[in-house]
């Protein structure tokens, strides 16, 4: 068993792109199905309107990049507006239905043969993604160690900088969760003290990761991304604005009684959310430079909602950490399992019975063990790992 | 019992006095006029009111046995349904087709029968929800705490002075959810005067809140006229309506069938026989 491969490719996977636009898509589905309660089962069409927003205006309509992220962000208004014009005065699941349906009726028609011309069919919009590339400082097919002693001149003390200043976020979280076991320890020193244990994992984690100066881009822009729309959903929910969604969540009736108008509420994060899903579908798109349609099916969908649950609804730190830890299994799984073939000669047996026969269907059992590790997640901890069990518990009382 | 009248109690006493105690009796000066509004459901008709009127800065209480059409009426009343017929009228303001939440912002602010609390969130967060015109509830304001940190602190002051007077203060920071029945009853009524209503309606203030508590309830309804709001509410227990209110409204089978000061209706024959004659047991008036 080669284990540092399998080390190296869970930790890729946890920082990599995958997990980059599906933490962005995480955090608009936050907004609506978190925070606010509204089941939206069509984050994959609001991720479409991103991806043909900028794929249209640079292919098609041969205006600059700049404006596709407009168009994208317009595209995710008026896609709310019809998802939830005929459906926020009703029951919860009407929206349910509606978007699902509506972000399928989305991918069928971009895939159609009649606007191929617009949006160009099943095959999609290619190579629109130039402008992007010439942004970047990096070297397009450069390599760039991700650790600080690779680098040279100043960079390695921004990025240590940098890894300190990440490992005092994690540290002031993990401690917030550790703290009332070490009550002799004072608050600052324990967050520091985990805040540098958390520092040396990243660059423990970083020693052997490499990217070329293309993905590297997209993980620089990616990330940030990230970052900017945490903060902005963080500084939200603290708001009275995010007060009224969070008691929509709970009881629209009381809210209205107060003088709130829900509809409106609601219509507003169903669009937030959207918009800051439309991110991850600009990312996604330009990241490959195409846009196929069928990577806008519902299962992207549900996987999104599956990531976001695995990290905790309703937390922000949830929808970051849940898509990380996705793909991360993910990519355990498929790693883990592939070495553990190899290193058994093709297959592998439990009690004599044989669980894989040959390689080629690794793919199916790491989708079962995925589905295990969720099932027991939600048997342990409903809440999802960063959830919050106090409020879990108050369900139904 | 007059002896210890505050100056509101007696001008609603005064008030009250000289109208006629029959259904759809005229009021000096009304706060809210309702005609002919109905309800229908398949084949019931849950609510019939032909005309009522609610005399302003009145304690009024509106009695009848369970299935009456009184929380339904209220749903009207404030927007959370729609009639097939009517038309009513608060401060002299046509309220027909209006939103819930547009009458709520009109100052006509309700609780509900079954308690609304917000369970999973803090009782000094639910009380702060309450609170009207908030700038920070816009969402692009909402991101700069600075446009709204100071209104912010001013509501909380008032959420934790209401909450002192509601004895609930040492649940500030709890979830509502661990709160018992009685006190989310409570919640719900502070909460309903962060709004600073005009007039209160209050679907069973005493449903399941125990004795201790109830008395100390109708001292704060009480309370509420005396600053000078109208209170409209549902109740069951004859002699907290006896207790506190200056205006009785019977319901029975979506209709009003009586009005009057609560002497006038516990020796009203026509309210005994209507209840006690279809509603044998279940009747509210077993108290009297
Ligand atoms: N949503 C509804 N659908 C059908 N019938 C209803 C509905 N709401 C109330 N009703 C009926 O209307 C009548 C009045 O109910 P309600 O207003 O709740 O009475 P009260 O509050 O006086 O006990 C009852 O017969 C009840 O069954
Ligand atoms: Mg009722």
């Amino acid at each position: 068993m080669n284990w540092s491969n399998i080390f190296e490719a869970t930790l890729s996977a946890f920082f990599g792109v995958n997990a980059m636009y599906y933490a962005i898509a995480a955090i608009g589905l936050n907004v609506q199905f978190g925070y606010t309660g509204l089941l939206n089962f069509g984050q994959a069409g609001f991720m479409a309107c991103g991806a043909y927003g900028l794929g249209m205006t640079a292919h098609y309509f041969q205006i600059s990049f700049w404006w596709g992220i407009a168009i994208g962000i317009g595209y995710a208004v008026v896609l709310g507006l019809i998802m939830g014009v005929p459906t926020l005065r009703l029951r919860a699941d009407y929206l349910a239905i509606v978007t699902i349906a509506v972000a399928e009726v989305i991918r069928l028609i971009v895939r159609s043969v009649r606007f191929k011309v617009y949006v160009g069919g099943s095959d999609g919009i290619n190579e629109f993604s130039a402008s992007y590339r010439r942004l970047s400082p990096y070297v397009e097919s450069g390599r760039y160690p991700l650790s600080p002693f690779k680098a040279e001149g100043a960079v390695p003390y921004v990025m240590l900088a940098a890894m300190l200043a990440i490992g005092l976020v994690l540290g002031a979280a993990t401690w917030n969760k550790l703290g009332k076991r070490f009550p002799s320890v004072p608050q600052r020193a324990g967050v520091g003290l985990t805040g540098v244990v958390w520092m040396l994992v990243l660059i423990a984690a970083s020693l052997r990761v490499e990217y070329t100066g293309y993905s590297l881009w997209t993980v620089t822009v990616g990330w940030t991304l990230v970052a900017i729309f945490s903060v902005f959903v963080w500084l939200l929910m603290r708001s009275p604005w995010g007060r009224v969604l969070k008691a929509i969540r709970e009881d629209e009736d009381a809210v209205r009684s107060l003088g709130k108008n829900v509809y409106s509420y609601k219509m507003q994060a169903l669009i937030l959310g959207g918009v800051i899903a439309t991110f991850a579908g600009m990312m996604f798109s330009v990241e490959r430079g195409s846009v196929q349609p069928d990577n806008y099916s519902r299962d992207l969908t549900f996987y999104v909602l599956t990531a976001l649950v695995l990290g905790g609804a309703a937390k922000i730190s949830g929808s970051i950490v849940g898509p990380m830890l996705f793909w991360g299994i993910l990519a355990f799984a498929d790693v883990f399992l592939n070495e553990l073939v190899k290193s058994n000669g093709g297959s592998v047996e439990v009690f004599g019975i044989q669980l894989i026969g040959n390689i080629s269907q690794v793919g199916q059992i790491q989708l079962m063990l995925v589905g295990l590790l969720l099932i027991l997640l939600m048997v342990f901890r409903p809440q999802g790992l960063f959830g919050n069990r106090k409020e879990m518990a108050l369900d139904g009382r | 019992m007059a002896d210890d009248l505050t100056p509101a109690a007696a001008a609603a006493k005064a008030a009250l006095a000289d109208v006629t105690p029959e259904p759809g009796s005229k009021k000096l000066d009304p706060i809210l006029i309702a005609n002919g509004v109905r309800r229908t459901f398949g084949g019931i008709t849950a609510v019939d009111v032909d005309h009522t009127e609610v005399q302003r800065g009145s304690i009024t209480a509106l009695i009848g046995p369970n299935g009456a059409g009184k929380t339904t009426f209220f749903n009207l009343l404030t927007g959370f349904d729609k009639p097939d017929a009517g038309t009513w009228s608060f401060e002299g303001r046509s309220m027909e087709g209006l939103a819930a939440h547009k009458a709520a912002r009109l100052g006509m602010i309700r609780t509900f029968q079954l308690t609304k609390s917000l369970t999973k969130m803090s009782v000094i967060e639910n009380m702060k929800l309450g609170a009207t015109g908030q700038v920070g509830e816009q969402w692009w304001k909402g991101l700069f705490p600075f446009m709204w940190k100071q209104q912010e602190a001013e509501i909380e002051q008032r959420a934790d002075e209401l909450l002192a007077r509601f004895k609930l203060d040492h649940m500030r920071d709890e979830y509502a959810g661990t709160l018992s029945g009685g006190q989310r009853k409570l919640l719900e009524m502070s909460r309903a005067l962060m709004a600073r209503p005009k007039m209160v309606m209050l679907d069973e203030p005493m449903a399941g809140v125990n004795p201790a508590l109830k008395q100390s309830l109708n001292q704060h309804i009480k309370g509420l006229r005396d600053e000078g709001m109208t209170v409209l509410f549902v109740e069951h227990d004859m002699d907290m309506v006896h207790d506190i209110s200056d205006w009785v409204v019977v319901m029975a089978e979506g209709c009003i069938i009586a009005e009057g000061t609560p002497d006038q209706i516990s020796n009203n024959p026509a309210v005994i026989d209507a209840y006690l004659g279809s509603h044998q047991g279940k009747s509210l008036l077993e108290d009297l």
